[in-house]
């Protein structure tokens, strides 16, 4: 993606926004590039305990924009990848707080004065100001979905909001896909959701318990290098693709699904 | 389409419905107000040819960035 600074959304909560974040922002980190994450839900923060970086939040991005700290005072440098920086987002305010002209001068800063190759902002669910003020600052975006009625339907109207702010680079991350349940056909494929919204792609990431574990002990699933298949692979995979990389698409195959059962019943591999 | 025991699959019902409740999202009108429409069509068409009330199939269609609405509605000579 050309974009610099790039805006997660999804409109309806709690399909991955957050996730996505922390995990990619730590991928391109780790890629080598100069990264930070900037949370923008006011009064709901988590990108900070996602990253496991709740501990050293001293100021925050409400604390810069009303002046009560220098920027860089709010950036907290992670110390597993020392590219990768957060700002939070303020837990005891709300969403008044936050203001566009604002949120423009400090991704503006962020990139020209102090040196980051890429801002990636987290923003929160609703298509309300919190929305509004972090895709303000973005020019591109990065909408994350999960194969399913509601969370389709509100990428949907995102997808329509971004493009009335002229954000052109708009890109595609299918989160939480069991295929399993693809295969039963059950679920969505990616071509359906694809078709459906018409937005081009960047990320396919299957449903694994993993990230539950990685955000439980605060460790991005995407720096476990130890993994070479599900999400935290694909958050590595899609923090390439962002980078310009052509990186190939896995098959995800169901583990125990239909064909699996007949083939332990017929004692095969 | 149909799944090993004749159950319809769940994930092309959701397909068609998407289809049809984003038609609708895009085009800022309520799948109320389409049923409106769609009585009104039909009380104009019914002054001009003897019709019948079912068969009437009224949508909101993406056509690549243009949103058309298409009506189907048969009618009898007069």
């Amino acid at each position: 993606m050309n974009a610099k600074a790039i805006v997660v959304t999804s409109g309806k909560g709690g399909v991955g926004k957050t996730t996505t974040t922390a995990n990619v922002g730590a991928a391109l980190a780790r890629l080598g590039e100069r990264v930070c994450v900037i949370d923008t839900d006011v009064g709901l923060r988590n990108l900070d305990v996602v990253m496991g970086l709740e501990g050293r939040v001293v100021y925050d991005l409400i604390d810069v924009f009303e002046g009560r700290c220098k920027l860089r005072q709010a950036i907290i440098r992670d110390k597993r990848v020392d590219t990768l920086h957060l700002l939070a987002a303020s837990q005891t305010r709300d969403k008044s707080a936050l203001s566009e002209a604002r949120m423009k001068e400090t991704v503006t800063a962020l990139l020209d004065e102090e040196g980051f190759d890429r801002v990636l902002i987290d923003s929160p669910a609703g298509i309300e100001s919190g929305f509004q003020t972090a895709a303000s600052a973005a020019d591109g975006a990065v909408v994350v979905v999960n194969p399913e009625v509601s969370s389709v339907r509100d990428a949907d109207r995102i997808i329509g909001l971004l493009e009335a702010r002229e954000i052109n680079e708009v890109r595609l991350i299918i989160n939480r896909l069991r295929p399993a349940m693809i295969k039963r056909g059950d679920m969505l494929e990616v071509d359906d959701v694809l078709e459906i919204l018409g937005v081009k792609l960047i990320g396919i990431v299957p449903e694994d318990e993993k990230i539950l574990v990685s955000t439980n002990i605060g460790s991005p699933a995407s720096l476990d290098d130890n993994t070479k298949i599900g999400a935290g692979t694909a958050f590595r995979d899609i923090a390439r693709r962002i980078r310009g990389e052509d990186v190939a698409y896995p098959s995800y195959e169901p583990q125990g699904g239909f064909l699996a059962g007949l083939r332990r019943l017929f004692g095969g591999a | 389409m149909f799944g090993l025991f004749g159950r319809r699959k769940s994930k092309d019902k959701l397909k068609e419905r998407l289809k049809l409740v984003l038609s609708y999202d895009r085009a800022k009108l309520s799948a109320g107000n389409m049923e409106e429409l769609k009585r009104e069509l039909l009380t104009v068409i019914k002054k001009y040819f003897p019709a019948e009330d079912n068969d009437y199939d009224v949508k909101v269609e993406q056509h690549g960035d243009r949103m058309v609405l298409v009506a189907n509605l048969p009618v009898q000579a007069p």
